[in-house]
């Protein structure tokens, strides 16, 4: 170990996890150059469709049938976005499909936190009740119960509206769940404490399990964020005019099935690019906290 | 308080002022929801623009509502929560279901409590027949169509066909397919666009035969469908033995299949006289429309029937709002929109003036290729070609195209195919019956 | 457990509220909705409606479709699994020697989760297209077999499959790389020091260390695609060709929304909803368990 004598502190804190490793290490290790390989393959499989798509969205019709397939991007990247962005109303899109996102995801953290926090924190009647009535629908998704939920938005009034399209996707007891599962990991002398310096329930969960929480929230946020916005059926069926659809179902109109030309698959692909966009960076940004929300939400 | 609720009195007295005399608010809205995008939308906007020019008491408003399912749901959706369009377009497959739902006012009666002349029959009987009960008509047609043969003339010269004379049976098409291919002057000789509605739909009426019970359900809801006999499956036999062979070249649904027709794969397509327009801009070679081909003797050769849709008025409106309804539909029907809505779109004229007018405007002989479709619905219909009235005909059409792919893909003969058609179309068929049961 | 709580009477009932009634109004209703309308026979406009009893589940057990979606299900949810959870593992498997830059590959295949399923559908019905598709044209040259998804029912349904496990195996991925490098080094480097080799060493001890991941990311994955992928089969196949790609969650969606057919439709929400409370009741078992294991 003495070996690595010259290096620096902080380089060494880089090189532990290798150094059981150090012992054997020939000039070069084959089998992590192997394994390097196969994942690099593996990264490669799952990259290509995205990276074609990109391809098509930079070529021009002709280019798009060409035989053999073009690989490599072309120069018409440009038109092409522009033509899918006025084409599509792809601003009014995007808005629509962020709004959903947004308040869906916002909507079922606060209205969870809130159910959560009375549930953990609270000695009420009818606590049992109230408990269950959320758990039953843990895992049932808007989809088995689509069309009585239609009508129900119908009797409401919400058909082709902001409300109809975010709120019944609040109805989903994971959130609740997950913030149940972490309160109950909190010690309990913290809120002991609390209550000693006399601080009321609200202040309580504005001022120490808030605090505690932004972790999960922030995966939590990403997770909903993209059910929302990827969110197809439940706006397929109560949007019904152009200004209320979001970005996944306005693609579909891209979608050549009456074509009396050839289908346009760079501006559709062109489309896609930006309908994934959003999504994708926020998987990125957000990717610290997604990825110990992951875990976090799977204890 | 004095000084307060007299600034209140001046705030009413000017507002109702700005109402008044506002004149924009005076005009009574038509609600209006349709199925036509691109192209077909802005040709209907146009429309509805000239209608609202064209006097100062109503204003239509036209909304593109999705595809003709969509807007057909989201129609009876509105009506249910109470709130529905005055007018929405409904294709040919809705029929059944919008003339049993007690939700419509007949344009027939429309016309006539409204008190507008109407002369009905200058109206072309193939388009009427489809859409009428009991001799009047239940809705305003607006774009018919019918499916005719495109052929691809450069790749006819190429394989040392006659590039003026498309083949008008069967057997020519099976023919030509196979010199094409050998020739190498496309991949595949033909593809088929609405299978449905092309191959079973028209092809039955277009040789005479029944496509189901009851006069194709005209006479009774105990409808069930025929097209499992001999007729059928020859037609549909031969199909598939041809997308064995490559001759027949099966592309999909609804209008996918025309990418084959366009990119060259394939040198013939059948689809809807409705593209004709979208055709002339796109096509990159020579082409040439004839009619939907027939098998011949013993056939007797009668007429197509009428795709597209038609415009329904709901019921539930201000009694006012019908007058203006009702001005808009006679609008439509007026000889001079039926032309200008023909030469744009490529949708058929449905009145015999209007037709007779662009004879003697040399139209059809400058554009031989509208006339393809016309000259498809001069026979005088039979029981047997005057249209269909099926419940659930659109979970019939998915129905029927799925045991299409079935036999295509060589899953099932055409026997089998279309007896497990007949049976899941038949269950639909109850289903309807008990449903609308009176 | 026993935690401090709050004293308050109103205050607890006023916190669970908004929850409670948005579970009411879109969650409750719509089920005993959804059950009323199952025992009726309902006219498209809702003009005429006909007590039947039971006799949409009659007819929807009666029918071969009907089966044919359920086998399409399960085809469908487990393909996507084997292949979504398999690929995970594989990777998982790799990675079992601790290479460098773990974190940096996760990042490389996490992304694809954030790709809604119908566009992955739309990006695979092109790689897949029969006339432009770039694989069909690659596959040309080893086979001259045609990979037709308008005709042939097992390449749509390859399709679909491949293009909801391609949105999902990244989260797996992730999952798998998150287990692994919570196994201490130190079990691994025993192991080593034992001589066993990669493959045993991933068999016997980093394989029954995931397996409480793997059992987990299987539930999620066939609920997943159970529910989740109709965008999927609605924007490529529309449950075609021959009803090849027609899953249940989209029979309902076509039967009521396209077909009208109201009774029929609530009647395999029902089913639908038992099936969902069956795979709830197999994942609560399975926390319990874990919860015991840990």
């Amino acid at each position: 170990m003495s070996a690595d004598g010259a290096l620096t502190a902080s380089a060494r804190v880089e090189a532990l996890p290798r150094i059981a490793e150090a012992p054997r290490r020939a000039p070069v290790d084959w089998g992590a150059v192997a394994v390097h390989a196969l994942l690099l393959l593996c990264v490669a499989v799952i990259a290509f469709p995205l990276y074609y798509a990109f391809v098509i969205s930079t070529q021009t019709v002709e280019e798009v049938i060409a035989r053999p397939p073009m690989l490599s991007p072309s120069g018409h990247m440009f038109e092409n976005y522009v033509e899918a962005w006025t084409r599509a109303h792809m601003a009014r899109l995007l808005w629509n499909s962020a709004i959903v996102a947004v308040v869906s995801a916002v909507g079922k953290i606060a209205i969870s936190v809130l159910s959560a926090f009375a549930i953990v924190y609270f000695d009420f009647r009818g606590k049992a009740v109230a408990f269950w009535m959320i758990f039953v629908t843990l895992m049932l998704p808007v989809e088995v119960r689509i069309m009585s939920t239609y009508e129900v938005i119908g009797d409401l009034g919400w058909l082709n509206s902001y409300a109809g399209l975010t709120v019944p996707l609040m109805a989903s007891a994971t959130a609740t769940f997950l913030f149940r599962q972490f309160y109950l990991t909190v010690p309990n002398e913290l809120v002991e404490a609390a209550q000693l310096d006399g601080v009321g329930p609200l202040r309580f969960l504005w001022s120490f399990l808030l605090p505690l929480s932004w972790a999960n929230i922030a995966a939590l946020f990403v997770v909903l964020f993209i059910y929302g916005w990827n969110q197809y059926l439940w706006p397929l069926m109560i949007t019904n005019t152009e200004a209320m659809r979001v970005v996944v179902i306005g693609l579909q109109d891209l979608i050549p099935r009456t074509g009396t030309h050839i289908p346009e698959w760079n501006v559709m692909m062109a489309a896609a690019m930006m309908a994934l966009l959003p999504p994708v960076a926020v998987i990125l940004f957000m990717q610290r906290w997604f990825v110990k929300g992951l875990i976090e939400s799977e204890k | 308080m004095e000084a307060f609720s007299r600034r209140w009195t001046a705030l009413a007295v000017a507002v109702a002022v700005l109402l008044i005399g506002t004149p924009a608010q005076a005009k009574t809205e038509i609600h209006f929801w349709h199925a036509m995008g691109g192209q077909l939308g802005a040709a209907t906007n146009e429309l509805v623009k000239q209608f609202n020019q064209s006097q100062s008491e109503y204003e239509v408003k036209a909304l593109n509502k999705g595809t003709y399912p969509e807007v057909l749901t989201g129609a009876i959706a509105a009506y249910r929560q109470k709130n529905p369009p005055h007018i929405v377009q409904v294709f040919d497959v809705g029929t059944q279901t919008m003339l049993l739902s007690g939700a419509i006012y007949p344009i027939f009666q429309l016309m006539k409590e409204q008190e507008i002349a109407v002369n009905w029959g200058d109206f072309i009987k193939p388009v009427t027949g489809y859409y009428s009960k009991d001799g009047n008509l239940y809705s305003m047609p607006f774009n018919s169509s019918s499916p005719i043969l495109y052929y691809n003339k450069t790749a006819f010269k190429k394989a040392g066909l006659n590039p003026d004379k498309p083949p008008a049976t069967w057997k020519e098409v099976g023919e030509a397919s196979k010199k094409i291919i050998a020739a190498g002057a496309a991949k595949c000789g033909f593809t088929t666009s609405w299978p449905s509605w092309t191959m079973l739909e028209n092809t039955f009426p277009w040789h005479d035969q029944p496509f189901a019970t009851n006069q194709n359900g005209y006479t009774g809801l105990d409808t069930k469908l025929l097209i499992n006999g001999e007729f059928g499956v020859k037609h549909i036999g031969q199909l598939a033995a041809w997308q064995k062979e490559g001759v027949y070249s099966y592309g999909g649904r609804m209008g996918a299949p025309d990418t084959k027709f366009i990119s060259g794969e394939c040198a013939m397509d059948i689809q809807s006289s409705a593209v004709i327009g979208g055709f002339k801009k796109s096509l990159k070679f020579e082409w040439g429309t004839g009619q939907l081909p027939h098998w011949g003797a013993p056939y007797k050769k009668q007429n197509a029937v009428v795709g597209g849709a038609t415009l329904w008025v709901l019921k539930g409106q201000k009694p006012a709002d019908y007058k203006g309804v009702a001005r808009f539909m006679k609008f439509i029907a007026e000889p001079h929109q039926q032309m200008w809505w023909h030469v744009t779109t490529g949708y058929l004229p449905i009145t015999h003036t209007a037709i007779k007018n662009l004879e003697t405007g040399y139209h059809f002989k400058k554009n031989p290729e509208q006339w393809t479709a016309l000259s498809q619905l001069s026979a005088k219909p039979t029981p047997n070609s005057l249209g269909h009235r099926l419940g659930n005909f659109v979970q019939i059409r998915e129905a029927i195209e799925s045991e299409m792919e079935n036999i295509f893909a060589g899953k099932k003969t055409a026997k089998e195919g279309l007896e497990a058609a007949v049976a899941k179309g038949n269950a639909i068929l109850g289903e309807f019956a008990a449903a609308n049961k009176p | 457990m026993k935690r401090a709580v709050f004293k308050n009477r109103g205050l607890p009932y006023l916190l669970v509220l908004p929850q409670i009634v948005v579970t009411l109004v879109f969650f409750f209703w719509p089920a005993f909705e959804s059950l009323r309308l199952s025992f009726f026979r309902t006219s498209p406009f809702g003009d005429k409606t006909s007590f039947v009893g039971l006799e949409n589940f009659v007819n929807l057990l009666s029918s071969a479709e009907y089966y044919q979606s359920i086998a399409n299900t399960f085809v469908f949810a487990f393909g996507v699994t084997a292949l979504a959870v398999g690929l995970g593992l594989f990777v998982a498997a790799l990675a079992t020697q601790k290479v460098r830059g773990l974190a940096a590959y996760r990042t490389a295949v996490l992304w694809p989760y954030g790709i809604a399923p119908p566009i992955a559908g739309i990006i695979f019905l092109f790689i897949f297209h029969p006339s432009y598709g770039v694989l069909p044209y690659w596959l040309g040259f080893v086979t001259s077999y045609e990979f037709n998804w308008l005709l042939k029912g097992w390449v749509a349904m390859a399709l679909v499959i491949i293009a909801t496990a391609w949105t999902h195996v990244g989260y797996n991925i992730a999952f798998f790389l998150a287990g692994l490098l919570a196994i201490p080094t130190s079990v691994l480097e025993a192991a080593s020091v034992d001589g066993a080799g990669a493959l045993r060493r991933f068999r016997s001890i980093v394989l029954p260390l995931l397996s409480p991941i793997t059992f987990y990311l299987v539930v999620v994955n066939l609920i997943f695609s159970f529910f989740g992928s109709f965008g999927v089969i609605h924007a490529v196949t529309q449950g075609g060709p021959g009803n090849a790609t027609e899953i249940m969650v989209f029979k309902v969606y076509k039967d009521g929304f396209i077909g009208l057919n109201l009774g029929s439709s609530a009647a395999q929400s029902v089913l639908l909803m038992f099936v969902v409370i069956v795979l709830t009741a197999l994942q609560f078992r399975f926390v319990e368990k874990k919860v015991i294991y840990s």
